[in-house]
């Protein structure tokens, strides 16, 4: 048993720190940790920063101008990160849809898209989910029919975040409709310029526009856009979901909403002193940060073993329901902590280039906002319900 | 026993009932909250003219008389419907705390209007340092010219934007948190020297903070006796509790309807995914939240007009606390059975999940309470 980091992993940390301090712009870090939003050109400034130091595209094979970093490094990476208020990439393009090209593309996709990725020139979207297909994946309907050298694609995707800016959208597409659902399914690249494509914003709970329908009629799509073999993509889409899970538990994002919210507990005032010093908000925030100690371990136990050589597998699923549920505490409890405050929609403080005077606390306004918006934690990336069926049956054999 | 309406009063919830389905359709709502008023003038003027403004009023103010259980018939309807206007602002609690402290001139300036919803009356108790305790005042007001003189800010002013008339309380001697000291005054919204910062509330509704700076009045502001206002707060923040429950359990019985719709509709697997056990345990649960819900605010109603004592103390902090965990459980566990859909603005589900939270967040969350109700604990 040893939970230290090796000499070489300490080094690497230090690496990271280096570059942190020295590279990351404070105001794009003051932004990340004040939960306000980012402008497009924080992102980019961002990106370019980040793939001048050759990281952006970090678990990439070398050859493709990833840098290969072990589970344990990327580990390291996302807790530094959300420490200091890197703005998260947008993951579509970088670290799902690549992962598959990279796997299970042909030579001519993987020289086509890969370097548009890392340079920004493409900003991909994912089409999964359809009105009819949300837990039940399989049962999707977009059609894709093969007439000569295209498909001609029909139907509808649904809750696709940030397709509103991108210009490529993967697509998973039923292609035969005589066998099991799950073996009739494609995986396909879309231009989102061709013709007959239309994107309508799903505007969410707080007001905000991040997810959209995606609705395609008689889109022609050439043949050479299909990864892998016809009717395999379910399997491509296995893959990129078990990419998606294990990241989804949120972590180092937990492990920074912790800190925001006792920053804000100790400047919020209940009968005269710190709320922090409050009896039963500090035992609040106790729990949570004691569940969250639990769950930091519990995954850095899924990483030795993956650094191991092992595969994640049925324990990412429970780490997923742990640690969403931990990072909506986080949230129920920074939106208690304002009281009154929680009440308030005060929509310009979130501006990233907000300067007048803030209502209350200058980290109020997402609070309630964020509260709401991250109940879809336990929905998104195979609801809570979905992965706690994974574990049922994968480790209990129920 | 006997936990029916009676005749008298199943009629008056019908007739918000009917009005609230007729009125206040999900899309009208979303209208309404767009207005500058943040409101349906309009419905206002229909509730008014149905006599519905007046019901917790005396009969010679032209009201009803009507108690803890008239204005819970009124606010769970009103709930149903996510109504916008400041029924509770307004008729219950600016109303019962003119009608509490007021001298009889100040009652006839102002009650009549209220009651005859020809005025609107807004509250303004809290501050930014007071979480949700109501003797943490530190809003001065100083005798000045025969009047006073009040300074301070007053937080999260629900329609404070639009009243005619705001309830303030200001210390008028005494420390920060004492009880005593707190004195209460009825502004003339276009007094001089109120200075609002108006906003939306994330619930659809709309509010302010006041900043009060050098506001002069006349001593005939002053509600009831100088420095002794904070047993009428108490009191009468207790009513308003209680009609909150009220309005939460409304609320909670459409997140609930709704919830139950969709489990039966939605089609997963091959079949409608109210097939599957743990939806419908979660769905079981829901339900039994709502129950206790619903008896709480029965109770909370049934002491709300009675003389203050401990017991009515506890009654209301214990409801309040049921309330503030059913109504987090329905919204979350409601979003949660809706999966994506019950997150979108487009659906009504959300809006109701939407209130519930910030119910909790006026009059005291179930912390809030529970710490009160903790404290009046009676020994074994």
């Amino acid at each position: 048993m040893n939970m230290n980091y090796t000499t070489e992993e300490l080094a690497f940390r230090d690496e990271v720190r280096a570059f942190l301090d020295e590279k990351l712009p404070a105001d794009i870090a003051a932004k990340v940790k004040g939960f306000r939003h980012l402008s497009k050109e924080d992102h980019q400034r961002w990106q370019k920063i980040l793939s001048a130091q050759g990281w952006y595209a970090s678990h990439w094979p070398e050859e493709y101008g990833g840098v290969e970093w072990t589970p344990v490094q990327k580990h390291i990476w996302d807790e530094e990160s959300c420490r200091y208020g890197v703005p998260r990439s947008v993951p579509f393009g970088v670290n799902m849809v690549a992962p598959v090209i990279i796997k299970f593309g042909n030579e001519e996709q993987k020289q086509k898209y890969l370097p548009r990725i890392l340079s920004g020139e493409d900003w991909w979207c994912q089409g999964y989910s359809e009105p009819g297909a949300g837990s039940d994946l399989a049962s999707l309907k977009t059609r894709a029919v093969r007439e000569g050298d295209h498909y001609i694609v029909n139907g509808q995707k649904t809750w696709t975040t940030l397709g509103q800016y991108a210009n490529m959208i993967f697509c998973l597409v039923r292609t035969n409709t005589e066998v099991k659902a799950q073996a009739g399914i494609s995986f396909l690249l879309i231009d989102m310029n061709t013709p007959g494509i239309s994107v309508r914003p799903i505007i969410t709970l707080d007001g905000e526009h991040e997810v959209n329908e995606v609705f395609f009629e008689d889109v022609k799509v050439p043949v050479e856009n299909l990864v892998g073999e016809e009717d395999k993509g379910w399997t491509y889409a296995k893959f990129l979901l078990t990419y998606e899970r294990t990241g989804l538990a949120g972590i180092g994002l937990s492990k920074a909403a912790l800190s925001h919210l006792k920053a804000l507990a100790s400047r919020r005032i209940k009968n005269g002193r710190p709320l922090i010093e409050d009896t039963t908000f500090s035992q609040r925030i106790a729990k949570v940060e004691i569940d969250l100690m639990a769950a930091g371990i519990s995954n850095l136990r899924i990483i030795a073993s993956v650094e191991g050589g092992g595969m994640p597998g049925a324990e990412s699923s429970m780490l997923k329901v742990k640690g969403t549920e931990i990072r909506q505490s986080i949230n129920d409890l920074a939106r208690r902590a304002i009281g009154p405050y929680a009440i308030p929609f005060v929509e310009e403080e979130l501006n990233h280039d907000y300067d007048g005077e803030f209502l209350s606390d200058e980290n109020a306004a997402p609070l309630s906002a964020q509260y709401f918006n991250n109940r879809k934690l336990s929905i998104f990336g195979g609801s809570n319900e979905i992965q706690k069926n994974i574990v049922s049956k994968m480790i209990l054999g129920l | 026993m006997d936990f029916r309406l009676n005749e008298e009063q199943q009629m008056l919830q019908d007739t918000v009932a009917r009005l609230v389905r007729g009125e206040y359709s999900f899309e009208k709502r979303l209208e309404f909250s767009e207005t500058e008023a943040g409101f349906s003038v309009d419905f206002w003027k229909q509730l008014s003219e149905l006599g519905l403004t007046a019901v917790p009023f005396s009969e010679e103010l032209g009201g009803f008389g009507g108690g803890g259980v008239e204005v819970q018939s009124v606010m769970t309807e009103l709930g149903r419907g996510l109504c916008l206007e400041p029924y509770l602002q307004s008729v219950i609690f600016g109303g019962g705390l003119i009608g509490h402290a007021g001298s009889d001139s100040q009652k006839e300036i102002w009650l009549g209007g209220i009651a005859s919803g020809e005025l609107q009356a807004a509250v303004a108790l809290q501050e930014p340092q007071s979480f949700y305790d109501l003797n943490n005042v530190e809003t001065r007001a100083e005798k000045k010219d025969g009047g006073y003189l009040l300074n301070g800010r007053k937080a999260v002013v629900i329609g404070g934007h639009c009243a005619d008339v705001i309830v303030v309380s200001a210390r008028t001697s005494g420390d920060a948190r004492d009880s005593g000291g707190i004195s209460l005054f009825a502004l003339k919204s276009d007094t001089a020297g109120i200075e609002r910062r108006v906003y939306p509330t994330i619930d659809g509704s709309k509010g302010c903070d006041l900043l009060l700076n050098n506001v002069q009045v006349d001593a005939d502001a002053l509600l009831g006796e100088e420095g002794k206002a904070a047993e009428v707060i108490e009191y009468q923040a207790g009513r308003a509790i209680a009609a909150l429950c009220a309005e939460a359990v409304g609320v909670m019985e459409v997140a609930n309807e709704l919830t139950l719709d969709y489990l039966k509709q939605r089609k997963q697997f091959g079949v409608p995914i109210g097939k599957f056990q743990v939806l419908q345990h979660r769905m079981v649960d829901m339900m039994s939240e709502l129950e206790q819900a619903r008896s709480m605010a029965i109770l909370a109603a049934s002491v709300a007009d009675e003389e203050q004592s401990d017991e009515r103390r506890r009654v209301l902090a214990a409801a309040k606390n049921v309330i503030g965990r059913s109504g987090q459980f329905i919204s979350e566990q409601g979003i949660q059975s809706h999966g994506g859909i019950g997150m979108t603005w487009e659906y009504n589900f959300a809006h109701y999940a939407k209130r519930l939270i910030m119910i909790n967040h006026q009059l005291g969350d179930d912390d809030f309470h529970l710490e009160h109700y903790a404290s009046l604990l009676q020994a074994g």
